[in-house]
C-alpha cells in the first residue's frame, strides 16, 4: 500500500500501458520494438496483479506468486522469441515486419 | 508424508522421466548412433501411452491446483494416442533429414515438453496453473516452427507464431486480473462469478487468449501462415493436439467455472461459431498450397466444435470430446499423406496431385478416407461425430444454427472434392512417380485409417464417454 495513492489511480496507470503495449503491437514496424511491446502488456499485467492483491486482498499472497511467476515466463519468452528473430536476420538479413511478408493470405 | 498421492500424476511423472531421458541421450550418445535416438524416443512414448492407458483415481493435489479426474485422464490417453501417431508419421523424416543436422533429440524433448505443458493445462484447478501449463505448451511449439533454421519460411512462421502467442497470453492474463479483481481468488473452485461489468469484460479478454490456441475466428490469422511455414508434422501437432487440448479445456471452463455467465456466453459461441465455419470454409475454396488448405478446414472444424458448447449438458460434453477424438485421426490421416508426399518429392500444392490415382493408389485412397472423414460423409467416423454436434445444438433449439451448419459443410465437401477430384479423375503427364513409403509412416497411417473406419461405428465408445463425462459436473 501506498500512503495517499488510491487504487483507481494505479489502475489507471497499468490500463493505460497495457493499451499502449497493444498500440504498439500494432503500428510498430520493427520486430523487436513489437517484442517491447508485448513485454510492455506483461509488465502491465504483472503490476495488476501486484496492486489488487495489495490493495483488495491483503490476506493472501495469490497475485503476488502470479506475477513472479509472469516475470519469469516472460523472460523465456523473450529469449526465444530473440533467438528466432536472429535467425531471421541470418536468412533475411533484416528485423523489419517488410522481412516476413513471404507467405500471405 | 505421504507420497503415494503424487502417483495422480503419473501421465506427468513418465513423461518428465522421458524427456530427462531423452536429454541424457542427446547428451552422451555418438553422433554416429543419434539416428537411433530417433527409435528410443518412439519406442519409450509407445511404453508411456500403454502406461497411461490403465486406470487411474480420482483426485486433487496441491492444495487444488491440481486436479485429475476419469475424464482427464480419458482425455490425455487420447492426446498420447495422436502424439504417438504424428511421431510415427514424422520418425522417418526425422531420421533420413533431420538426425544428420544433430537435431533430431530436440524435436522429441519440445513436442514432450509441450505436450506436458497440455496435461497440466487439462488438469489445472486454478488459474496460475493454468497460465504456467498454456505457455508450456506453447513456447515449445514456437521453437519447433522455426526448426528448420535454414529456411526463411520457417523462421518467420515461428516469429509470427510467438508474438501473436505473446499478445495472446498477455491479453488473455489481463482478463485474468479482472476476475482476481472481482472474485478475490485465483482458484476455479473458491471463485465466485458473478454477472457484474467487469467479470464479464475479464471473461472476455481471457476468452480471447483460449480462442487463439484454438484458432476460432476472429483470432485465427496466424494459423494458414504458420501451417506453411512450420515443418508438416508441427503444423499438424499444432492443429490437431494443441487445438483438440485448448477446445477441451475452454470447454471444461465453461461449463463448470463460467457457468453463471451462461446467458452471455451461448451469444458468443453462436456468433463465433457462425464466424468461424463461414471464414475457414470460404478461405479454403482459394487455398492451392495443401498445408494452408488444411489450415482454414481445421479452423472450420473449430467452427463446428462450438456447436456442441451450446448444449451445456452431459450430452454437449460427450459429443465434443467424441468429435475431437475422431478428428484427431482424420486431421492426422490427411497430414500424413501430405507429409508423405512431400518428403519423398517436396510437392505441396494441390495441383501436383493430379492423377496420383495412378501412380500411388494406396497414398490416395488413405488421403481419400481422411477427407471423407473431414467431410462427414456417412460410412466414415466424421459423419457420426459432426451427427452428434448437430444433434447437441438441436437439443437447445438452435434450428437456424444447425442448418446453417449442415450448409457449411456442404461448403467444404465442395473444397474437399477438390482434391479428390485431383487425385482421381484428373490426369497430369508429370504426375508424382510411384515410391514407397517407409515403415513408420506406413504403420502411422494404417492406424489412422483403423481409426477413422472403426471409430464411428464402435458405438460403447461413445457410451463409455457419455458415462465418464458426468464428472465434469463434479469438478
Amino acid at each position: 500500500m501506498i500512503p495517499g495513492v488510491s487504487i483507481y489511480e494505479i489502475l489507471t496507470v497499468t490500463t493505460l500501458l497495457f493499451f499502449i503495449g497493444i498500440y504498439g503491437f500494432v503500428t510498430r514496424k520493427n520486430l523487436i520494438s513489437i517484442l517491447l511491446s508485448v513485454e510492455l502488456m506483461l509488465n502491465a499485467v504483472a503490476v495488476n496483479f501486484v496492486v489488487i492483491n495489495k490493495y483488495l486482498y491483503p490476506d493472501m499472497l495469490q497475485g503476488v506468486y502470479f506475477s513472479v511467476f509472469i516475470i519469469a515466463v516472460a523472460a523465456a519468452e523473450t529469449a526465444l522469441a530473440i533467438s528466432i528473430i536472429i535467425n531471421l536476420y541470418r536468412l533475411a538479413t533484416s528485423v523489419e515486419v517488410k522481412a516476413t511478408e513471404t507467405m500471405k493470405y | 508424508m505421504d507420497f503415494s498421492s503424487l502417483l495422480l500424476m503419473r501421465h506427468e511423472f513418465v513423461l518428465t522421466a522421458i524427456l530427462l531421458l531423452m536429454i541424457v541421450g542427446e547428451i552422451f550418445v555418438s553422433e554416429k548412433n543419434k539416428k537411433n535416438l530417433v527409435f528410443l524416443g518412439i519406442i519409450l512414448f509407445a511404453i508411456h501411452t500403454a502406461i497411461g492407458l490403465l486406470p487411474l483415481a480420482d483426485g486433487t493435489l496441491f492444495g487444488g491446483m491440481f486436479k485429475t479426474t476419469i475424464l482427464t485422464h480419458f482425455f490425455k490417453s487420447v492426446l498420447n494416442i495422436g502424439v504417438l501417431i504424428l511421431l510415427l508419421q514424422s520418425g522417418d523424416w526425422l531420421r533420413d533429414k533431420v538426425a544428420g543436422q544433430q537435431k533430431a533429440s530436440e524435436f522429441f524433448i519440445l513436442i514432450f515438453s509441450s505436450l506436458l505443458g497440455l496435461y497440466f493445462m487439462i488438469s489445472a484447478g486454478d488459474f496460475l496453473m493454468f497460465y504456467i501449463g498454456l505457455e508450456l505448451s506453447t513456447l515449445p511449439i514456437t521453437a519447433l516452427a522455426a526448426y528448420e533454421s535454414l529456411k526463411q519460411k520457417s523462421s518467420e512462421s515461428g516469429v509470427k507464431l510467438i508474438l501473436s502467442a505473446a499478445l495472446a497470453s498477455g491479453t488473455s492474463l489481463f482478463g485474468i486480473t479482472m476476475m482476481y479483481a472481482t472474485s478475490g481468488s485465483l482458484f476455479f473452485d473458491a471463485m465466485t462469478i458473478t454477472a457484474s461489468n467487469l467479470t464479464i469484460l475479464g471473461f472476455l479478454m481471457f476468452f480471447a487468449g483460449l480462442a487463439f490456441k484454438i484458432s476460432l475466428a476472429p483470432f485465427h490469422f496466424w494459423t494458414a501462415d504458420v501451417y506453411e511455414g512450420a515443418p508438416i508434422s508441427v503444423a499438424s501437432y499444432l492443429s490437431v493436439i494443441s487445438k483438440g487440448a485448448a477446445a477441451f479445456v475452454l470447454m471444461i471452463l465453461l461449463f463448470t467455472l463460467f457457468r453463471p455467465l451462461e446467458s452471455i456466453w451461448i451469444n458468443l459461441m453462436y456468433g463465433i461459431a457462425l464466424l468461424t465455419m463461414f471464414i475457414g470454409n470460404l478461405f479454403a475454396i482459394r487455398q492451392q498450397n495443401l498445408k494452408r488448405f488444411l489450415a482454414f478446414s481445421s479452423i472450420a472444424q473449430a467452427g463446428f466444435i462450438l456447436l456442441g458448447l451450446l448444449s451445456v449438458d452431459k450430452l454437449g460434453a460427450t459429443t465434443i470430446i467424441y468429435f475431437i477424438m475422431i478428428y484427431v485421426f482424420s486431421n492426422l490421416g490427411a497430414f500424413g499423406v501430405v507429409q508423405a508426399i512431400s518428403n519423398a518429392t517436396g510437392k505441396e500444392n494441390i495441383d501436383d496431385y493430379d492423377g496420383l490415382y495412378r501412380t500411388n493408389p494406396k497414398l490416395s485412397l488413405v488421403m481419400l478416407l481422411a477427407l471423407f472423414s473431414l467431410a462427414g460423409i456417412p460410412p466414415v467416423a466424421g459423419f457420426f461425430g459432426k451427427f452428434f454436434l448437430f444433434m447437441a445444438a438441436a437439443s437447445q433449439g438452435y434450428y437456424l444454427l444447425v442448418f446453417i451448419g449442415v450448409v457449411n459443410v456442404t461448403i467444404a465437401l465442395y473444397y474437399y472434392l477438390l482434391v479428390v477430384r485431383a487425385m482421381f479423375l484428373r490426369k497430369s503427364e508429370n504426375s508424382i512417380p510411384h515410391f514407397n513409403s517407409k515403415p513408420m509412416m506406413r504403420l502411422g497411417l494404417i492406424i489412422t485409417v483403423l481409426g477413422i473406419l472403426s471409430l464411428g461405428l464402435y458405438s460403447p465408445l461413445y457410451e463409455y464417454i457419455f458415462e465418464i463425462s458426468n464428472s465434469i459436473f463434479k469438478l
